[in-house]
């Protein structure tokens, strides 16, 4: 079952060594680590010539202030043509938590990336409109990075 | 022996009622509720209210004012989020005298399951909340008996008690967490008389101290 | 012109040329389309509108954080709030995830049982999409017919599960209890019942003028667009692509199942609700296959150490009570990984990205919501469309603010 994407793997391979910095496969799912810069060239890449025409989620995780480097994020692609899903991750340290948006190659990841950006933290440059999306405008803070507490910091005010 | 009892004798058709009875019957037979659907509650608010079972509109809630201008009662259905506060005290402040609020479910009564920075644990440190309801979701049974509840309620009050208030003199008087209607009114005072005399009528008609809490 | 400008008090602002300009309009987040709390920013020239600008947030619930402080089982009661329409199909979402992750084999009769419920969901989710779709648009005796057959459902599974709409009913490792007794003959009453309803929705409301000229030709959006914007589900095959995550990427032995995956290809309002229409009748298929296959068998996987035993048996086996104690008190440990499960909910797409670092809790949990990723495609389906179309817009979409907000 995961012939295929292992071909897609060896496709960015030869496309460009750079662009794989590992290949771990678990569960029926490969997902390609990528490098920060490179993210967009790979995504156009398996947009344009290999029909991964649908971006299904993209999504920020914080691993704990511990770990280097502590951010990443996962692309899920999906093609409506093959059916095959391939799943894209970047690792960024905390120092630079800056990713370029894929945006203008899918419509969709506008929201995610915003979502992303409220939720975790994680800057994209280039995004057209990053502000908050969940959370109020006025919170302090991003709520699910790991060393922000559960119940949150001041009791509720009206205000 | 008095003067009524010589009037009814000689008028036997005419009935004498006091202003209370007549108003609090008046208010409590068409309780107009304003949406204020927020999450899961509010299918099952749509349930008792939209639907032919459970038929919220034989005991006069019968329609259901998107303005709140128009309406009597905040049905507080569903979790409300830090966000969603100002935007629900606004709505309160907008309702006219005289106006209930029930906090349905257990989102709304205390924060439900969701014990953490995003929602507020209790609508009741906004808004004054008459009726609580149990539940996640509440069966749309809970909520007629809640009306019910909220009806017996009503009768009981007096009309001395509530006046219209100003919206910025009642976002500032109210302080969270208290009930400003029913302190210190002919109510309360009636019914600490009944349950110092164990007259009163348990479990429902006596106020649970948590209504009286001030802060969290 | 000069007149009424003469007439307007001192303290208020005049603008050059006030009809040329425009408008913007906040459809508050208290309003009585029923679809939720969410805010729509429409800037609009006159009654056309020029962009909308949904602004969401007012449920957020954080609870992708909650999960990551729950033990994997305590989760599947926070799911049901998520998609409070849809909740069975949320449960088996994070479920499958979790089963994915623990590599676990689920029995014949558990996976029979999933699919039946889940379709049975699936046509509750529908009947109140097309009662409030209605509503809104003015054909107010709907929702009452609609909301009678969701009554069944929710009797049949408040029946087996407890909950009319938290069922919670799905555990990993197969399902909480088995279906009572009795169950088999009130489903087929329900779907002997059904499509008298069926064709009841039709009279009123498919053939009617009125709907058709409210439905057809609003809110196209092409099958490029369609794709690019990552719209999945209804909103999809509405725009002729025939993506249906049961067909795609099978789960729970839906490639044994004889269904037909509906398509429309014009976009527009009217397109979406007839893919709908249409998949009511497939899930009374599917549900009436199902029920027809059931076996007696067991509904829990056979791993003691991360599926509860049975009551009786932990009363009277030493080595069940102390697995029951270690599961609910400590929690299983979930070898470390990542998965993504996607599953077609009655809205589109509902993904969960779950990851895991080896202990008893999650260290991410993320629920990839279809009606988040369909409502962010409302500017470009109603640009050039009047205030009323976008509330019909808004319904065909089928969006529930508890899954896009989370």
């Amino acid at each position: 079952m995961t012939e295929k994407l292992h071909e897609y793997v060896k496709q960015i391979k030869e496309k460009n060594a750079d662009w794989v910095v590992s290949v771990v496969e678990g569960h029926g799912e490969v997902t390609v680590t990528v490098p920060r810069t490179a993210i967009v060239e790979v995504c156009s890449f398996l947009k344009d010539d290999h029909d991964f025409d649908m971006l299904a989620d993209l999504c920020g995780c914080d691993r704990g202030p511990e770990e280097d480097p502590r951010f990443e994020v996962n692309y899920h692609l999906f093609s409506t043509e093959h059916f095959q899903r391939l799943r894209l991750k970047v690792l960024l340290t905390e120092d630079e938590p800056n990713v370029h948006t894929v945006s203008m190659l899918w419509q969709t990841a506008n929201w995610h990336e915003r979502e992303t950006y409220d939720l975790v933290g994680i800057k994209f440059d280039g995004h057209p409109d990053l502000r908050r999306i969940l959370l109020p405008s006025d919170f302090d803070g991003h709520a699910l990075r790991k060393d922000y507490p559960l119940r949150g910091y001041e009791p509720y005010s009206l205000n | 022996m008095g003067l009524e009892n010589t009037l009814f004798e000689s008028l036997p058709d005419v009935v004498t009622v006091n202003l209370d009875a007549v108003v609090n019957w008046a208010r409590k037979s068409s309780l107009w509720p304003a949406t204020f659907g927020l999450a899961c509650c509010a299918i099952e608010m749509m349930n008792s209210a939209a639907s032919s079972r459970n038929d919220l509109s034989r005991f006069g809630a019968e329609t259901f004012r998107a303005s709140p201008r128009q309406a009597d009662v905040m049905i507080v259905s569903g979790r409300v989020s830090r966000k969603m506060a100002p935007v629900l005290r606004r709505v309160y402040d907008q309702m006219p005298e005289p106006k209930w609020v029930i906090s349905m479910g257990a989102c709304a009564t205390s924060g439900g399951v969701f014990d953490n920075y995003a929602i507020v644990q209790g609508v009741d440190k906004i808004v004054p909340v008459d009726i609580y309801i149990p539940g996640c979701p509440p069966r749309p049974e809970m909520l007629v008996h809640a009306i019910l509840m909220l009806q017996d309620k009503i009768m009981k009050e007096s009309v001395k008690d509530r006046r219209d208030t100003f919206e910025a003199e009642s976002r500032e008087s109210s302080v969270p967490g208290t009930l400003p209607v029913t302190e210190d009114t002919a109510l309360e005072r009636e019914l600490h008389a009944e349950v110092d005399a164990g007259t009163a009528a348990r479990p429902y008609s006596v106020p649970s101290k948590h209504e009286r809490r001030r802060s969290s | 012109m000069a007149t009424a400008v003469e007439n307007i008090p001192s303290q208020f602002e005049v603008l050059d040329q006030p009809l040329e300009s425009e408008m913007t309009l906040s459809m508050g987040p208290q309003h009585p389309s029923t679809h939720g709390v969410l805010r729509l920013d429409l800037k609009l020239d006159g009654e056309l509108v020029v962009n909308v600008v949904p602004d969401i947030g007012y449920l957020h619930t954080g609870m992708e954080k909650l999960f990551e402080y729950k033990k994997y089982q305590q989760g599947i009661v926070i799911t049901d709030r998520m998609d409070y329409l849809n909740p069975l199909g949320n449960n088996l979402a994070y479920v499958m995830a979790a089963e994915k992750l623990l590599d676990l084999e689920i029995p014949e009769r558990a996976q029979i049982i999933r699919v039946l419920m889940c379709e049975l969901q699936r046509i509750a989710s529908h009947m109140v999409w097309l009662g409030t779709h209605a509503l809104d648009l003015g054909a107010m005796s709907m929702i009452f017919f609609c909301f009678r057959q969701r009554e069944k459902i929710l009797n049949l599974i408040e029946s087996a599960s407890g909950g009319r709409m938290t069922p919670s009913y799905f555990r990993i490792g197969g399902l909480m209890m088995d279906l009572p007794a009795g169950f088999d003959n009130r489903c087929r009453q329900f779907l002997d019942d059904f499509p008298e309803a069926l064709e009841t929705f039709d009279t009123l409301v498919t053939g009617n003028t009125i709907w058709m000229s409210r439905t057809k030709g609003i809110g196209v959006i092409d099958r490029e667009e369609a794709i690019n914007w990552g719209l999945t589900g209804p909103s999809l095959r509405g725009s002729g692509v025939n993506v249906d995550i049961r067909r795609t990427n099978p789960y729970s032995g839906y490639e044994t199942y004889d269904f037909e995956v509906p398509v429309e290809n014009d976009g527009d309002v009217w397109a979406r609700f007839m893919v709908r229409m249409r998949e009511l009748r497939e899930s009374h298929k599917i549900v009436r296959q199902a029920l027809d296959r059931l076996k007696p068998g067991p509904i829990k996987a056979d791993s003691p150490k991360i599926v509860l035993p049975d009551r009786d048996d932990m009363r009277k086996h030493m080595d069940s009570l102390i697995h029951h104690f270690l599961i609910v008190a400590e929690g299983f440990n979930v070898p470390v990984g990542e998965v993504y499960m996607p599953i077609e909910a009655s809205k589109g797409e509902l993904g969960v990205y779950m990851k895991s670092n080896g202990g008893p809790k999650p260290e991410r949990v993320h629920f990839r919501g279809p009606s988040f990723v369909n409502l962010a495609a409302l500017p470009v389906m109603s640009e050039g469309e009047m205030v009323a179309d976008v509330v019909a817009i808004i319904g065909s979409l089928d969006i529930v603010l508890g899954e896009i907000d989370r």
